[in-house]
């Protein structure tokens, strides 16, 4: 028979993992001898044995007991479920339909029946599964930069008035779009199953890139200025239509694909037209921030269409009611377009302008291309692509 | 006596929990086809009074309802009896403890010293204790000082309350020792309200048992026996019933056993515990 001896090991010391860890060798009913020195060693044993289930009874020997196995340790475990596997390459790693009753237990671990059921909304591998969110998500991490040292904020830079107040209505226009684009994953992450740990943490961490933008963007418009710029019903009309829709295909589509895609264009065109080195780290940063979050949206949806075709019918349609909704607004503000036009001509002399004008219509060329690509990868034919890019609103994002 | 298709049970509200624990098992019950309904009073008093009139079908008694039942049954001439139990009730041991550098060696070192007890109705922590102090010698108000810490008198005991604050004033030097349950004991030692070393087992009681289901011999017996079915049918490994049976501290039912209360009985008579409640029922 085994044999334990707890020597003068007392159970507020830990004495009843040794005695726990001797039972679970050996089987429901069989029995252990333990010994014990310490001073209370027969109560402790003996109150800990009864509210654990487990049978005590004297051996005859002096400080020592038999001990016989109870079923209760055992009984708990039965009917537990193995939740996936860690690993999300394994096969069933990642289930198509994780039960609620997983609940946030930690994917691979063995779940006890009878847990709570939790209500996630989006529980299903085909709405949210894209076995890039692994790679993006590390990518993710591994791209964090620190708004302190990342930009230069020391840089000595003087702009004629009406340039520093484009770039502060930029920025401010900049802000409430990224305001959107962290709020939407944000609702989301909280209605995911935890069970899809990678999408959990990527939207987690885009969020986290958004409210890195906002804070750069903000720093920016200020340093050299009390007092942001204008903020338009018909930008913040287009934005509450991303920010009210429900459903997490459309919501990821119209933000990720469509409008961070376009937003993508933008900070490029701002970063190549900057006027100063701060406006051109921080739109550089945050381009490379949001071509990840493009391409988890691209991924995600390319992989539902997939498995769901029709999917892409409820996406164009999607974008024909935003665009019926937003039809008697203006869009994107004539304040931004001016800035942007007035940043790419760098000058007031007439044919600096000129060149502006010209630029900002090739940015807005290439928006439309980048869209049209973004929607040919997610699965549309060339035409409806480019049906679709057409009517995307003019507020960019 | 109650609506003869549900089976009602009388419990002692001693704890927010209790509503939590006997809406779990009415729900249960209800699943498996048995028409149970519970009432909570306020103190066992109470129940058992409200038991003998007809009120409820089956009560769940501390051990000392027990005895005030079987003790006012037998002079009614009626028949009371303890149909199940848990695990967790059979075969307890009261402690009383002392500092662990406390000069204290035996229990007549106690002679002229305070000792701390629970409620004046707790089995553990004051009647069985004290009853076998006084067998041994030490009589409270004579050979030693009884310090009550009465926490909800009328749930016997069943509050953790006074045990605690009995302990609690044997770490501050109020008291030279201090009379528990061994359950809590453990309990108290594994929270770190006892650190280890900070106190030591003077004396340990024999075995007793605790709570019971109390029946009378008329009590609608279809319902009893599918209700006791139930109960030792229960099996922890089962989840709809794990968290109940987690909350009300077993892993199995067991029949009910009465040889489990002569020690608290000698001391119910020592102290004569019984009588103010009989002079209330007027017997």
């Amino acid at each position: 028979m085994n044999q334990i001896d707890l020597r003068d090991l007392r159970f507020g010391e830990g004495a009843h993992l040794l005695v726990k860890r001797a039972l679970a060798g050996i089987a429901v009913g069989e029995e252990i001898v333990v010994r014990g020195q310490a001073p209370d060693f027969a109560v402790h044993l003996e109150a800990w044995a009864r509210s654990e289930g487990h049978r005590v009874r004297v051996s005859g020997e002096n400080r020592s007991f038999h001990l016989q196995r109870g079923a209760a340790e055992f009984g708990r475990w039965q009917g537990a479920e193995r939740a996936g596997d860690a690993d999300p390459r394994k096969p069933e790693g990642v289930v198509q339909r994780p039960p609620r009753r997983w609940g946030l237990a930690a994917r691979g671990a063995t779940v006890e029946a009878g847990a709570p059921e939790f209500s996630f909304q989006l529980a299903e591998k085909s709405q949210v599964w894209a076995e890039e969110a692994v790679r993006l998500y590390a990518q993710a991490v591994s791209a964090q930069w620190d708004p302190n040292t990342a930009i230069p904020w020391d840089a000595e830079f003087e702009l004629q008035q009406e340039v520093e107040d484009a770039v502060v209505q930029l920025m401010t226009y900049l802000i409430e779009n990224e305001a959107a684009a962290l709020i939407v994953p944000s609702r989301f992450v909280a209605q995911l199953h935890p069970h899809f740990r990678e999408v959990m943490q990527l939207l987690a961490i885009q969020a986290a890139d958004e409210a890195r933008h906002v804070e750069v963007f903000t720093r920016r418009a200020l340093l050299k200025t009390d007092r942001l710029g204008l903020s338009t019903v018909g930008g913040q009309a287009s934005l509450k239509t991303l920010v009210d829709e429900p459903d997490f295909a459309i919501a990821s589509f119209l933000l990720s694909v469509m409008g961070e895609g376009t937003f993508l264009t933008l900070l490029r065109f701002l970063e190549r037209h900057a006027p100063e080195p701060v406006t051109r780290a921080m739109t550089r940063l945050a381009a490379n921030d949001e071509a990840r979050h493009v391409a988890f949206g691209v991924a995600h949806l390319r992989e539902s269409v997939k498995s769901n075709p029709a999917l892409l019918d409820k996406l164009a349609n999607s974008v024909h009611r935003r665009h019926d909704a937003l039809r008697h607004t203006a869009g994107l503000n004539q304040e931004v377009l001016d800035a942007l036009t007035l940043l790419a001509a760098g000058a007031w002399d007439h044919e600096a302008l000129r060149e502006g004008s010209r630029r900002v219509t090739q940015l807005i060329h290439d928006m439309d291309i980048g869209r049209r690509t973004q929607l040919c990868r997610i699965g549309f034919e060339e035409n409806q692509a480019a049906a679709l890019s057409g009517l995307h609103t003019r507020n960019f994002m | 006596m109650s609506q003869a298709k549900t089976l009602l049970m009388g419990a002692v509200a001693y704890d927010p929990k209790v509503v939590i624990i006997w809406d779990g098992f009415r729900q249960y019950f209800a699943e498996q086809g048995l028409d149970f309904d519970y009432v909570l009073y306020s103190n066992y008093e109470r129940q058992v009074e409200s038991h003998l009139a007809g009120h409820i079908d089956v009560a769940w008694n501390s051990p000392l309802a027990w005895l005030q039942t079987k003790a006012v049954a037998e002079r009614l001439g009626r028949r009371a009896q303890a149909i199940c139990m848990r695990d967790t009730d059979r075969d307890l041991t009261s402690v009383i403890i002392v500092k662990e550098n406390s000069p204290i060696r035996q229990l007549a070192d106690l002679g002229g010293k305070r000792v701390g007890v629970g409620a004046s109705d707790s089995p553990q922590a004051y009647l069985i204790p004290l009853g076998h102090l006084a067998e041994a010698g030490l009589h409270a108000g004579k050979q030693i000082e009884v310090v009550t810490f009465d926490v909800l008198l009328g749930k016997h005991g069943d509050h953790i309350g006074g045990e605690r604050e009995a302990v609690q004033a044997l770490l501050r030097g109020e008291v030279a020792a201090a009379c528990l349950i061994d359950a809590n004991y453990l309990g108290f030692t594994q929270e770190g309200i006892l650190p280890p070393g900070s106190a030591r087992v003077l004396e340990r009681t024999a075995y007793y048992d605790h709570c019971n289901f109390t029946v009378f011999q008329d009590a609608p017996s279809r319902l009893i026996q599918r209700f006791l079915g139930l109960l030792l049918g229960m099996s922890y490994s089962d989840p709809k019933v794990r968290s109940l049976l987690d909350l009300e501290g077993l892993k199995q039912w067991l029949p009910g056993r009465t040889d489990g209360y002569r020690q608290l009985e000698s001391a119910v008579e020592r102290f004569r515990t019984l009588e103010p409640f009989a002079e209330r029922l007027k017997l």
